[in-house]
C-alpha cells in the first residue's frame, strides 16, 4: 500500500469516526444535542489540524523529531496568562466570564511573547534553532515555576479553575471562539502558502536548503512565526495539548513513510482527528466526562514517547 | 570566474580567515589544501554563501554573490558538505530530483526528469536508484549526492571533503568523475582535499592553507614541493616523480 492510498484509508477512519462520535446513541432533545456535537466536531478538527500542521513544520525545521512546539514554552505561557488573570482579577471577574476576551488575551500574549523571542534570537545574520529552543525551554520552566507560585497564594476554589485550564478539554468549547479560530486559521493558511514549496527542501537540512536556493534564514522566521500563531490559536481554543503534535507527526511518519510534506501534513492531520474524535469518544460515553481529553492523550503519548527513545537508542 | 577579495571570517575573536584574496579559474579542478583548522572548509562555505564572510567580497563571473537573488545562484554554483545525515525516508532517484528545486521550485517538468536520469545514468546509479538512502553504503550515498549536484546543473560545483570515509576504490572513482565532468561538461570543481596525492595527481590547481591565509596557489608542481609542503604541515616530505605525477611520501 503506498502513501496515497493510506492517506485515503486515514480519511475514511476521521469520517467514520465522526460519524459514529456524532449519530451514537443520539437521543433526546436532537436540536440540542446535535448542533453541540457538531460544534465539537468542528472544534477538535481545527485543533487537531493546527497542532499537527505546526508540529510537522517545526519538526521538518528543527530536523529533530522528538521535539515539539511546546518546547519554546508556550503551553506553561497559556498557564500562567491563565494564572495570572484569576491572580489578579479572581475566577469570577470579566475576563475570566467572558471568553472572547480571555481567548483574545491569551493568544495575542502567546502570539507576542513569541515574536519577540524570534527577534532577540534573529538579529544576528546566522539563525540558530536549538538556541532558540534553549531559550523556550528555560522561560517555559520559568512560566512554569510562576504559574505555581501564583497558584499556592490563590484561593483554594480559584486554584480549581485554574486546574481546570491545565488540561486540554473540548467538553466546554465556545462556538463563537470555534468561529473565529476558523477565520484566523484561514488566514494564517494564506500566508503560509507562498512558503509551502519549501518544506520539502527544508527536511533535507539547512546545508542542502541553501545549496538548492532556499533564502533559508527568511524562510524559517516566517515559518516558525506560523508555528506559533497556530499553536497559540490551538492552545487558547482548547487548552494544553501541544503533546498530541508529537504522537500524530511520528505516527504519520511512520505510517506513510514518505517525504512528501503535503502527505505528511494531511496525513498527520487525519490522525489527529482520529485520536481526539476517538479519545473524545472514549471521554463521554466510557469514562463519562470524568476525565478530559488530554489525560487520555499524554497518557497514551507519553507510553509512545518512551517508545520511540528506546527505538532511537537502539539504533545507535 | 570566482573571485575572493579580502575575505575575513572570526569566530570568538580568533581568526580563521584572514584577508584572502583569490582567483578561481574556469573550466578547472582547483583542490584546497592544508593542516585541520586552516579555514578550508570556512572558505569553501563563505563562497556558497552558507556562512557570511565579516569582511571582503566574493564575486562569481563578474557579479557579487550578496547581489545574486538565491533562485539564480543556486542554477550557478552548488556546494556539497562532508557530513550529509539525511534522516528521511527518501529514495536515490528522490534525493536526485531536488537538484532540480532551483528551476522547477518543487513542480518536476518533464525536462527535469530528463536531466534527473542523465545525472543517474552519469553517476551508474540506475540499478539502486530506488533503493532509499539509509540502505546505501558509504560510497554509493557519495555518488548519489553528487549526482543531484549534476543533476542540478550548476556551472561551479563545491565539493568539501568527497573522499571523507571512502576506499581508494571509490575514491579513484569519485575524483575521475569529478575530471570527467570538468572535461566533458566544461564545468568548474573546487574540492576540500585532505590526501595531498589526490589533489597532486588530478587537480589542475592547487591552493594551500594555513591559518587562515593563502600559503602558496598554483600548479600542483608547484605547489607540491618539499618546501612548501614543510611550511604548511610542518613535516618533512618527500617528494617523488612516478609517470610524471608527483607523489609524497610521508610515511
Amino acid at each position: 500500500m503506498d502513501y496515497k492510498k493510506k492517506t485515503i484509508t486515514l480519511f475514511v477512519i476521521a469520517i467514520a469516526l465522526i460519524f459514529l462520535y456524532v449519530f451514537w446513541d443520539l437521543t433526546g432533545n436532537i436540536d440540542y444535542v446535535l448542533p453541540r456535537r457538531l460544534i465539537k466536531v468542528l472544534a477538535i478538527i481545527l485543533t487537531g489540524g493546527a497542532i499537527a500542521f505546526a508540529t510537522t513544520v517545526f519538526m521538518t525545521i528543527a530536523n529533530n523529531r522528538i521535539l515539539t512546539p511546546s518546547i519554546m514554552g508556550l503551553d506553561s505561557l497559556y498557564l500562567l496568562v491563565q494564572t495570572f488573570m484569576i491572580y489578579l482579577f479572581g475566577s469570577n471577574s470579566l475576563v475570566m466570564m467572558n471568553n472572547n476576551v480571555n481567548y483574545l488575551i491569551s493568544i495575542g500574549a502567546m502570539i507576542l511573547f513569541s515574536l519577540v523571542l524570534y527577534r532577540l534570537l534573529f538579529r544576528g545574520e546566522d539563525s540558530n534553532i536549538y538556541f532558540l529552543l534553549l531559550i523556550g525551554l528555560i522561560l517555559g520552566t520559568f512560566f512554569n515555576s510562576a504559574s505555581s507560585f501564583m497558584q499556592v497564594l490563590i484561593d483554594p476554589n480559584e486554584f480549581m479553575v485554574a486546574r481546570d485550564k491545565m488540561f486540554a478539554s473540548i467538553n466546554n468549547v465556545n462556538t463563537d471562539l470555534v468561529y473565529l479560530s476558523i477565520i484566523l486559521l484561514i488566514l494564517v493558511m494564506i500566508y503560509f502558502f507562498r512558503y509551502y514549496k519549501y518544506l520539502d527542501v527544508l527536511a533535507l537540512g539547512k546545508d542542502l536548503s541553501i545549496n538548492l536556493g532556499v533564502p533559508y534564514n527568511h524562510v524559517v522566521k516566517h515559518l516558525l512565526v506560523i508555528v506559533a500563531i497556530m499553536i497559540s490559536i490551538a492552545t487558547a481554543l482548547i487548552g494544553p495539548i501541544t503533546f498530541l503534535g508529537l504522537l500524530v507527526v511520528n505516527l504519520a511518519h511512520e505510517f506513510l513513510k514518505t517525504y512528501r510534506h503535503a502527505y505528511l501534513i494531511m496525513g498527520s492531520t487525519l490522525i489527529s482527528i482520529i485520536a481526539l474524535i476517538g479519545g473524545q469518544f472514549i471521554v463521554e460515553k466510557i469514562f463519562t466526562f470524568e476525565t478530559t481529553i488530554s489525560v487520555i492523550i499524554n497518557f497514551i503519548g507519553g507510553i509512545y514517547f518512551i517508545y520511540l527513545l528506546l527505538k532511537e537508542n537502539k539504533s545507535w | 570566474m570566482v573571485k575572493v577579495k579580502h575575505l575575513s571570517k572570526s569566530y570568538n575573536n580568533k581568526k580563521v580567515i584572514d584577508d584572502v584574496s583569490l582567483n578561481i579559474p574556469k573550466g578547472k579542478i582547483t583542490s584546497f589544501i592544508g593542516p585541520n583548522g586552516a579555514g578550508k572548509s570556512t572558505l569553501i562555505s563563505m563562497i556558497t554563501r552558507l556562512i557570511a564572510q565579516d569582511n571582503g567580497e566574493i564575486s562569481i563571473d563578474g557579479d557579487n554573490i550578496s547581489k545574486i537573488k538565491n533562485k539564480d545562484l543556486a542554477k550557478t554554483i552548488s556546494i556539497l558538505k562532508q557530513s550529509n545525515s539525511i534522516n528521511l525516508k527518501l529514495t536515490i532517484r528522490e534525493l536526485i530530483s531536488f537538484g532540480r528545486f532551483p528551476y522547477s521550485q518543487g513542480k518536476l517538468t518533464k525536462e527535469d526528469w530528463e536531466k534527473v536520469d542523465e545525472a543517474i545514468e552519469y553517476m551508474e546509479l540506475e540499478s539502486i536508484q530506488d533503493k532509499y538512502l539509509d540502505e546505501l553504503s558509504g560510497g554509493q550515498r557519495q555518488r548519489a549526492h553528487i549526482a543531484m549536484v549534476i543533476a542540478q546543473d550548476t556551472e561551479y560545483i563545491m565539493l568539501d571533503e568527497p573522499l571523507n570515509n571512502l576506499d581508494m576504490r571509490h575514491s579513484v572513482q569519485i575524483m575521475k568523475i569529478l575530471r570527467q565532468l570538468v572535461e566533458e561538461l566544461g564545468k568548474t570543481v573546487v574540492i576540500v582535499i585532505h590526501d595531498i596525492n589526490f589533489a597532486s595527481c588530478y587537480s589542475d590547481n592547487i591552493v594551500a592553507l594555513k591559518d587562515g591565509k593563502v600559503v602558496k596557489h598554483g600548479q600542483p608542481c608547484d605547489v607540491i614541493d618539499s618546501c612548501v609542503l614543510k611550511e604548511i604541515y610542518e613535516m618533512d616530505i618527500d617528494i617523488k616523480e612516478i609517470n610524471d605525477k608527483r607523489i609524497c611520501v610521508y610515511f
